[in-house]
């Protein structure tokens, strides 16, 4: 599986070839450089750790600044690892070049944090009761938790309010709609998780 | 950076096509082709153009007309390739960027004042052949 590490830019939309108007999500995705390799007899499983989005020297720590130098780039904010199909090299580029126009990835992103949100906005639930003949209070309550006597206790995982979003959402089987290298862009179809200027993971 | 990075994708996406200039409040002709099948062939929308808007590969512009008694809007993307050309017949006068107030009226009170002294696209094409 390979992969890069890109950044929303935000959302537009292209008329395909077969003249649908397709809303597509933008994403400036590398150029990666590969700063670890991880191989099957020194740690256990083959894997090539890419890093992407340029930081400054003085954000950096020591032990980081020696990883980078190593891999003779300068110190970038995101590491992620990948295991791709062909061996790489430490200071290798991985660019958007390895996506073509028309295939399916998946598309990695943290969704935006909603905070303390109840049931019906994180469950779906329709609420309790109606709005009028005299009820009150009832429109977005959870309603009930389960029985009384037996089993006397909430069932674990019982769906109820708390903190919604922030999560790593995968996007599955999206499909490239098109592929800017000159600019390190990349277009992909429909809409991918998380705020503009997140970081999201692009997998095939 | 975003805004440079749109740009150029608003760039790269949305082409400038040769429509002519029109606002809310201006009365257009959209000649839309249609497929039916293998055929194709161009359909003719004519109303007041309520809104414009979006920018660059989004921008889209909406025709309002009174069809049957039964208003009837259509939103149209400015970058279509399906829109064979736009004839602007009247250069109305409105004090607003979207007309929405139009969608209240009738008769009478939902004409716009013309603007005088100017060359539709229509007439322009008939001098250049005349």
């Amino acid at each position: 599986m390979s992969g890069i590490i890109g950044k929303k830019i935000g959302m537009t939309s292209v008329f395909g070839a077969n003249g649908k108007y397709i809303p597509c999500t933008i994403i400036e995705a590398g150029p990666c450089i590969v700063t670890q390799v991880k191989t099957l007899e020194k740690d256990g499983y083959s894997a090539a750790q890419i890093a992407y989005d340029e930081k400054k020297e003085k954000h950096t720590s020591g032990a980081m600044k020696g990883h980078f130098a190593k891999a003779q780039t300068t110190p970038k904010r995101k590491l992620v690892e990948f295991d791709f199909e062909e061996p790489k090299n430490l200071g290798d580029v991985v660019t958007v070049e390895i996506f073509t126009e028309g295939e399916f990835v998946d598309v990695v992103g943290t969704s935006k944090g909603k905070g303390f949100q109840g049931v019906v906005k994180r469950h779906g639930f329709s609420g309790v009761g109606g709005q009028t003949h005299g009820q009150h209070d009832r429109q977005r309550a959870p309603g009930s938790l389960g029985a009384s006597s037996f089993p006397a206790r909430v069932f674990k995982g019982m769906k109820m309010a708390g903190r919604l979003g922030g999560d790593r959402v995968k996007s599955r089987n999206i499909t490239v709609v098109k592929v800017f290298a000159e600019k390190n862009l990349i277009l992909v179809k429909g809409s991918v998780a998380g705020a503009k200027g997140s970081y999201v993971l692009i997998e095939k | 950076m975003n805004l440079n990075i749109l740009n150029f994708i608003h760039e790269q996406l949305a082409p400038k096509t040769k429509l002519p200039s029109f606002k809310a409040g201006d009365t257009v002709t959209v000649h839309y082709k249609i497929k039916e099948g293998d055929k194709e062939r161009v359909q003719q929308f004519q109303g007041v153009v309520i809104q414009r808007k979006g920018t660059g590969a989004t921008e889209s512009f909406t025709v309002r007309k009174i069809s049957n008694s039964v208003g009837v809007e259509r939103i149209f993307p400015v970058v279509s390739p399906y829109i064979d050309k736009i004839d602007v017949n009247k250069v109305g006068i409105v004090r607003r960027a979207r007309i929405y107030y139009m969608r209240d009226l009738t008769g009478k009170s939902a004409r716009i004042a013309e603007k005088k002294n100017y060359t539709t696209t229509t007439e322009a094409a008939e001098k250049v052949s005349a």
